[in-house]
């Protein structure tokens, strides 16, 4: 069962909903993976194939998740774990249980404040923008009021791509001028959405490189300063992650989360054909789970992550 | 100065000094090591068999060298095959004899196209040539407001029009740059993954229409295995001539350089470091691989040390460095030595550890260098050689003879007693933490109170330096 925004959002909602939202789910996640094509991976897919006395099976196995960018130590876990369970006679259910058990619970987005802030980080390029722009669109779906704040005052044009965002998805939008204190921003949002009533601030921050001292000094600033203005604030600091990233995106996870705290991770660009290994471990080294996947560039493609569906696009075709 | 990789070559290897050769058994132990390095490097698993076997072939058999441990040497033997794969004559743009020159950059979402068009267009204006933008990204919400910006930051022109055809938005690009006078136009186009169909076809579509000269993949540094088969997809469709890197101001290793080199031939011709205008260079592959296997540029400095002196001269210094002997002699050949590597900045930022010490202390100045040298050069033979016997009298007739001030002597000899200190550190395997700069022919230091002469000497010549 995959999971649905209902469960994400921590509502005890009808199940007709899930139904309804697991069906477009899994139908948005078939075209995703129509779209590749796994030749290597394609001999695993039939599971009924593989022998567990057999080495060859395993090193088949081992490059299919490494031509995943699980790495070779998360690898090696998988592994270790899956042989200790002797008998494998689906090899595909099995290494969604493993991987399922890694990620550990189901996670929760925490927006039950009054607002709720959920602060966006991540390198260049990941997609973050787009992300809030789908994520705000969601959350108005469901009842929630949304307020997304322009902190990214470096890039180039990237208010006015934050306010093409914020327009479909129907969000408030609160920048400020290019070059300005993203601090200030991410406070002045937090003020509007106080002062109008909103549900939830979302918080858009420049793309930097984790190995950017001073700039990882910014963000620690950002977070301060909501912390500062509203208790318990940011409830939620998502990291956007590439899936086409390679073992740097631990690395990332590392740094980002010992600068501002990271509370989940979002998996983006999974429409293409890489699979997003690095998110297993980034789990099992950091515990920190994946809330979020990216499918697509559209409004819609954002979906809670689900384990299952995760490992099983691991090694299929 | 050992890395990580060599120490656990070094440990998988063992001691084969005096056995002569590499042997098979010893080399499979290497390889494991490698193939370890260069995956989690991000390397594509694939690539990385061919390049183990293809080492293990060179390294069977070959001698080993008195100079380098067989640790070192297999790093070295990896280093040169990876340099050589990653390096290419023709990592240079082609320009056409017919202007305009065209550069079409294409992608995944988030490469850094945009950027790296606004880095060329600045790139190739300092160059003395006349480029212009053209947005052909017509999907990114605001990225034709994003190209304009940077056309504005760098002062070039940039056509673009709203519409939804990427292909007549080349066209007019194209036209117009040709009515204005502009002989080089970069054609930035919209991220697109190259499982995505449709995508792949319109960008082969404006291909078809640009006719350029140039086909550039825009690929992120920290791209992992998936490089490979976005490499093969985009040159299927569109056939790239060569590679612009990017975000290699990260820590990602960058393996996935070598993966597209390896499997489409194609070379990387222009590396992106930074989110400034400016911060984009031609490509080096030496420092690639170095960086690819973990290592800074540790391997081009011993090989650059090794060009410039003896081997025997080199060792013998070596020895005396690690027991903190160190004197001004042995500066200035080590001084002289870093000269002929190359310039200072580029070298001190290469030892690993040092670089990022180094930040924040002042630039080393070559006219410093220069005065150091003068310094030295006032000495005596004996001075230089038994630097303690400098004492305050013959401080004021170095200073005197070198045209400089006693300060600068002052700070010299300090200089010398720190780095002494610090080789010998890094003798026994300890890289200290450096307050001032400590490394062989960088600039005095410039925090810090010199300290009173460590020789007797009578009160009324003693010189107190206030401390700051």
């Amino acid at each position: 069962m995959p999971r649905s925004w209902a469960e994400l959002l921590g509502e005890a909602d009808a199940p007709s909903e899930a139904e309804e939202e697991g069906g477009r789910f899994f139908s948005r996640l078939r075209d995703s993976l129509s779209k590749s094509r796994r030749a290597l991976t394609g001999e695993l897919a039939a599971a009924a194939a593989f022998d567990p006395g057999n080495e060859a099976d395993w090193e088949r196995l081992e490059e299919a998740l490494i031509a995943g960018d699980v790495g070779v130590q998360a690898t090696a876990e998988l592994v270790r774990r899956l042989e200790a369970r002797g008998e494998l006679p689906d090899l595909n259910a099995a290494l969604a249980d493993e991987v399922t058990q890694l990620f550990g619970e189901p996670p929760v987005l925490d927006v039950a404040h009054e607002p709720a802030v959920i602060l966006v980080v991540g390198v260049n390029g990941t997609g973050k923008t787009t992300t809030i722009g789908k994520l705000a669109a969601r959350l108005a779906e469901h009842g929630r009021s949304v307020v997304v704040a322009a902190a990214d005052t470096y890039r180039a044009a990237a208010e006015e791509q934050l306010e093409i965002w914020a327009q479909r998805a129907g969000a408030d939008f609160v920048g400020s001028e290019r070059g300005g204190d993203p601090a200030a921003v991410a406070y002045d949002a937090v003020e509007a959405a106080a002062a109008r009533g909103r549900d939830v601030v979302v918080v858009d921050t420049a793309g930097r490189l984790h190995t950017q001292t001073n700039l990882m000094e910014e963000l620690t600033k950002v977070r301060r300063v909501l912390a500062g203005r509203l208790e318990g604030a940011p409830h939620e600091t998502l990291l956007v992650v590439d899936a086409t990233t390679g073992q740097n995106g631990l690395q990332q996870a590392r740094l980002f989360g010992e600068a501002v705290g990271v509370t989940g991770v979002v998996l983006t660009k999974l429409d293409g054909s890489a699979k997003g290994g690095v998110a297993i471990p980034i789990a099992y080294e950091l515990g920190l789970p994946v809330k979020l996947v990216g499918v697509g560039e559209a409004l819609e493609d954002l979906q809670p992550f689900d384990p299952r569906d995760y490992a099983r696009a691991l090694v299929a075709g | 100065m050992f890395d990580a990789l060599t120490e656990k070559l070094q440990s998988a290897l063992g001691d084969l000094r005096g056995r002569g050769v590499l042997d098979d058994e010893a080399i499979s132990r290497a390889m494991r090591e490698i193939r370890l390095a260069l995956l989690e490097a991000d390397v594509n698993f694939g690539v990385v068999k061919d390049f183990v076997a293809h080492v293990r072939e060179r390294a069977l058999g070959e001698d080993v060298r008195k100079s380098l441990t067989p640790g070192q040497q297999v790093v070295k033997i990896v280093h040169e095959e990876l340099t050589e794969l990653l390096g290419s004559s023709d990592s240079r743009l082609a320009f056409s004899q017919r202007p305009p020159t065209t550069i079409l950059l294409a992608g995944l979402q988030g490469s850094g196209k945009t950027t790296a068009a606004g880095k060329l267009a600045l790139l190739l204006e300092k160059e003395g040539r006349k480029p212009a933008l053209v947005a052909a990204d017509l999907q990114r919400p605001a990225a034709i407001d994003q190209l304009v910006q940077l056309g504005e930051q760098v002062g070039v022109p940039v056509y673009a029009e709203e519409r939804s055809d990427p292909v007549k938005a080349v066209h007019d690009g194209i036209e117009q740059a040709k009515a204005e006078g502009r002989d080089v136009v970069i054609l930035d186009t919209a991220g697109r993954l190259h499982v995505d169909e449709e995508l792949m076809d319109e960008l082969a579509a404006v291909r078809r229409e640009a006719k350029p000269t140039n086909v550039l993949l825009v690929l992120d540094a920290m791209t992992g295995q998936e490089a490979v088969n976005v490499a093969q997809a985009f040159q299927e469709r569109i056939d790239f001539d060569g590679v612009v890197l990017t975000k290699l101001d990260g820590d990602a290793r960058g393996g996935a350089a070598l993966s597209v080199r390896a499997v489409t031939g194609r070379p990387i011709k222009l590396a992106s470091n930074g989110e400034k205008l400016d911060a984009i260079d031609w490509f080096h592959p030496d420092r690639m691989a170095s960086r690819i296997l973990g290592m800074g540029d540790v391997l081009t400095l011993i090989e650059r040390a090794e060009a410039a002196i003896e081997e025997d001269e080199k060792e013998e210094l070596e020895r005396r460095m690690m027991k903190g002997e160190f004197s001004f002699d042995d500066f200035l050949s080590s001084y002289k030595m870093i000269r002929r590597m190359g310039p200072l900045q580029g070298v001190l930022k290469m030892i690993p550890g040092l670089g990022n010490q180094l930040e924040g202390l002042d630039q080393v100045d070559e006219n410093q260098l220069k005065r150091v040298e003068a310094v030295i050069l006032s000495m005596t033979p004996h001075e230089r050689r038994v630097p303690h016997v400098i004492d305050a009298s013959r401080r004021k007739r170095i200073a005197a003879g070198s045209g400089t001030t006693v300060e600068h002597v002052n700070q010299l000899i300090e200089a010398r007693k720190q780095m002494a200190k610090m080789m010998k550190a890094v003798g026994s395997g300890k890289m200290p933490q450096i307050p001032g700069a400590g490394v062989p022919g960088a600039a005095l230091p410039t925090q810090g109170p010199p300290r009173p002469s460590a020789t007797r000497k009578s009160k009324s010549k003693r010189k107190r330096k206030a401390r700051r």
